[in-house]
């Protein structure tokens, strides 16, 4: 009796000790969490013997500012797109980060000039640059479309569309679709009018899109033939493309690129994991090395060179990542400032149109 | 009960006051033995009426009270240690002293670059920048952007934030921070139907472009009684059929009503959409059959369509079970003995066996009704865009927007509703007249 005593004191103890070193990261789920899995999560857990839980979420920004306001933290890293991040850190929802606690790069550089200019504010650091892109399936488009435009052509493209259930990015989409030039999409959606062309060019084809909310669904409605084209974050369209041998092709016209970013939020209960893991993920190797799982572009200059093949081994990553020179000729980069501002009007204007 | 045992005292002349054995006067003793009853029956209820206080009523009280009250203006709490700091102090100052419509004087500027530097020392800006966001759009950065430049702003004050952004002389701006320097507030119900108060404070409807819950709630109500036929229209058979087999049959007819209703949610609604996709099992026997071209598959998901046929498979049961606990106890003798009085089996039905349904039909009725009324995530996933309901948008306010205080006018008029359809309920049928089984 007195053993088992022993025996489950000990066990309890262990648990307890394995509990204290640990870190929870949260994250956008699918391809995306499997890439951060493999190039972070079992190398730190390696390297410190800290275990990472992954957990998911459509958009974690949300769940973050939800628990943080409830005051029940269970989250210690979250992955935020920078719209978020920078109104999350104005609300003090997040902690500020000292950026001298990450890690130079091999060559010396320290990292605030290693980062690509505007990928480490106050309370987050970049570590991905991604794009919402449009993608097709092959199969079922008798003729390719190659330019933004298509999209918003039922005539000569017919059949269903994808799109993700909110007012970002898409409002940019049909501007440029309507023939707005990228640099001036920003400004036009600042007024009246911009919106409402904006609004107007979605009402084209409303009836013929069917709504996404999870980054791992327009892989899923392209393969189901549910939609024949649709928006999608570019890293899920290539792993269902290269991983999984499906017939989908991107097109770079119009795409919208974004920073993915890590923050903490106040009241983490693993605020000194969460720092080490923030450090540990976003250095040049890791950042090179999720470059390999999945196509985005590592935020770190220094990383760009150690970008090899995808994880298939045969693959070159170079042309895939949505930073790739042949990829930029008609991009958008995601204005933070109009969208931390507008994003509540805007969506309610979203909603209204959505429901009406 | 045993003290209460009778006296000896002579029952027959009524003269003498009625005694247990030690002298206590009847009727005292028995009403001290009722109240220790009583008292053990509240103990025994006890577990039950304090879980459904901190569960149920205490929750449902913090959102009526989070749906007039947002302190977003009025008053910071830090995160880190939970102290609060009143904030905007000299503006609600100069709001206090100057009525309504009066224009912004150099005293109404100097207060809101006092309150800004306050403000940024706190890192309150980004929140109420949000507070007032809710009610006046895109003004949310004017308030980081102030912040940043708090400690720059000199005499004169109305030049000196005017020319940060001149954004800030809208009347529009100034009298939602009237409104929102008190924290009790009617203005999210008012968001809630769709109205706001302009520059003046009238009430007006909002853009054309912004309405949306008046309809999201006409069609709550609309679909959910139209849902409440279906599974009457579809339900009442089967109950019937349920409740006239011979039992060994209608056992296991009976596994196939409950099946589902033990299945999960999601499960049942993700197989509709397996089932209803245009590439989905219904479309593609269509098609083979020859009945609709490949072309013109029929869209029966991800619209109104979708949201009424899961939801009336899903809440079917909620009507099959009320019904069949009616309709089992029933005498088939009573119809056969219409029937040999002379009336036709629709007399016999309608006047005999259908009014003793009744309070069946009423119990499944208000059970799917108000579970539909409330439906959010099978919506959710098979609406698309015409098929959402007001729960959704509730969720949306909850999780996403992260404006409570909407969200909670929102859920608190959908309460609102529900409770008044109970109360016609009560009057028209009578609650009485229920049965669940």
């Amino acid at each position: 009796m007195k053993k088992t005593l022993i025996m489950t004191t000990a066990l309890l103890g262990t648990a307890f000790a394995a509990n204290a070193a640990e870190v929870t990261v949260m994250s956008w789920g699918g391809a995306y969490t499997k890439s951060q899995v493999e190039a972070y999560h079992k190398p730190f857990t390696e390297e410190m013997g800290i275990a990472v839980n992954s957990v998911d979420a459509d958009n974690p920004a949300t769940p973050i500012k939800a628990q943080v306001e409830a005051g029940n933290v269970t989250v210690d890293v979250a992955d935020v797109e920078y719209s978020d991040a920078v109104r999350l850190c104005d609300e003090g929802l997040l902690v500020e980060l000292d950026h001298s606690m990450l890690p130079a790069a091999p060559d010396g550089t320290p990292a605030a000039e290693d980062f690509i200019e505007g990928a480490l504010t106050d309370c987050a650091v970049a570590n991905i640059v991604w794009s919402t892109v449009m993608a097709y399936n092959t199969e079922n488009n008798e003729n390719a479309p190659d330019s933004i435009d298509d999209f918003f052509n039922l005539a000569d493209f017919p059949g269903k569309r994808g799109l993700r259930k909110n007012a970002k990015a898409n409002l940019e989409m049909a501007l440029m679709a309507d023939g707005v030039p990228a640099d001036e999409v920003y400004a036009m959606l600042e007024t009246d009018e911009g919106v409402d062309k904006a609004f107007a060019k979605l009402d084209t084809i409303k009836d013929e899109v069917v709504w996404w909310e999870a980054g791992a669904q327009p892989p899923q409605l392209l393969a189901d033939g549910e939609v024949v084209m649709s928006t999608a974050y570019n890293g899920r369209i290539f792993n269902a493309a290269v991983g999984e041998g499906q017939p989908f092709e991107i097109v770079w016209d119009g795409q919208i690129l974004d920073f993915d970013l890590f923050v903490i939020p106040q009241g983490a209960p693993n605020m000194e994991e969460a720092k080490k893991f923030i450090a540990f993920a976003t250095d040049t190797q890791r950042l090179a090395d999720q470059a390999s799982w999945i196509s985005y572009g590592p935020a770190r200059q220094s990383s760009g060179e150690l970008v090899g093949l995808y994880s298939d081994g045969k693959t070159e990553m170079a042309p895939h990542m949505p930073t790739a020179a042949e990829n930029l000729e008609n991009a958008l980069v995601n204005n933070f400032e109009f969208w931390a501002d507008r994003d509540t009007e805007l969506n309610e204007r979203f909603n209204a149109w959505l429901a009406q | 009960m045993a003290d209460a045992t009778m006296g000896s005292a002579p029952v027959s002349d009524g003269s003498e006051r009625l005694t247990t054995v030690d002298g206590k006067p009847l009727k005292a003793a028995l009403m001290a033995a009722e109240a220790k009853a009583r008292r053990r029956a509240f103990f025994l209820v006890l577990p039950l009426l304090a879980f459904v206080l901190v569960t149920f009523v205490a929750p449902i009280g913090q959102m009526l009270h989070r749906s007039v009250h947002n302190p977003g203006f009025t008053e910071h709490t830090d995160l880190s240690d939970g102290t609060q700091t009143e904030i905007m102090v000299n503006l609600r100052g100069w709001f206090e002293a100057n009525p309504p419509g009066t224009e912004p004087d150099e005293a109404a500027y100097a207060a809101l670059a006092a309150d800004f530097l306050v403000l940024r020392e706190l890192r309150a800006q980004g929140a109420v920048g949000t507070r007032i966001n809710y009610e006046a759009p895109g003004t949310r950065s004017l308030f980081t952007k102030t912040a940043r430049r708090a400690e720059r702003l000199e005499a004169p004050f109305k030049e000196a934030v005017l020319d940060v952004d001149e954004d800030w002389g809208d009347p529009k701006l100034w009298q939602v921070m009237r409104d929102a320097s008190s924290a009790y507030t009617i203005n999210f119900y008012l968001a809630a139907v769709d109205l706001e108060k302009n520059e003046t404070g009238e009430i007006v409807s909002v853009n054309e472009n912004r309405q949306v819950y008046v309809l999201l709630f006409q069609r709550t109500l609309i679909l959910s009684l139209l849902i409440t036929a279906l599974t009457f229209v579809l339900g009442f058979p089967i109950a019937h059929l349920l409740a006239t087999l011979p039992l060994k049959y209608s056992n296991i007819l009976m596994i196939f009503v409950l099946l589902p209703f033990w299945t999960s949610l999601l499960v049942r609604t993700t197989s509709w959409i397996v089932l209803l996709q245009s590439q989905g099992v219904v479309n593609d026997t269509l098609v083979a059959s020859g009945l609709v071209a490949d072309e013109s598959r029929i869209q029966m998901i991800y619209n109104q369509t979708g949201t009424i046929v899961a939801m009336t498979h899903i809440l079917l049961p909620f009507m099959v079970l009320p019904l069949y606990s009616v309709m089992r106890p029933i005498n088939p003798s009573y119809v056969r003995a219409a029937r040999s009085l002379g009336a036709t089996s629709w007399t016999a039905f309608r006047r005999i066996y259908f009014p003793q349904t009744v309070p069946g039909i009423g119990a499944g009725a208000l059970l799917v009704f108000i579970l539909a009324v409330g439906y959010y995530i099978t919506p959710a996933l098979v609406g698309g865009s015409d098929g959402q309901l007001i729960s959704n948008l509730i969720a949306f306010h909850m999780t996403r927007s992260l404006n409570w205080s909407l969200a909670a006018a929102l859920a608190a008029l959908l309460l609102f509703g529900v409770l008044v359809l109970y109360w016609l309920y009560d009057r028209l049928v009578g609650i009485d007249n229920l049965k669940l089984g």
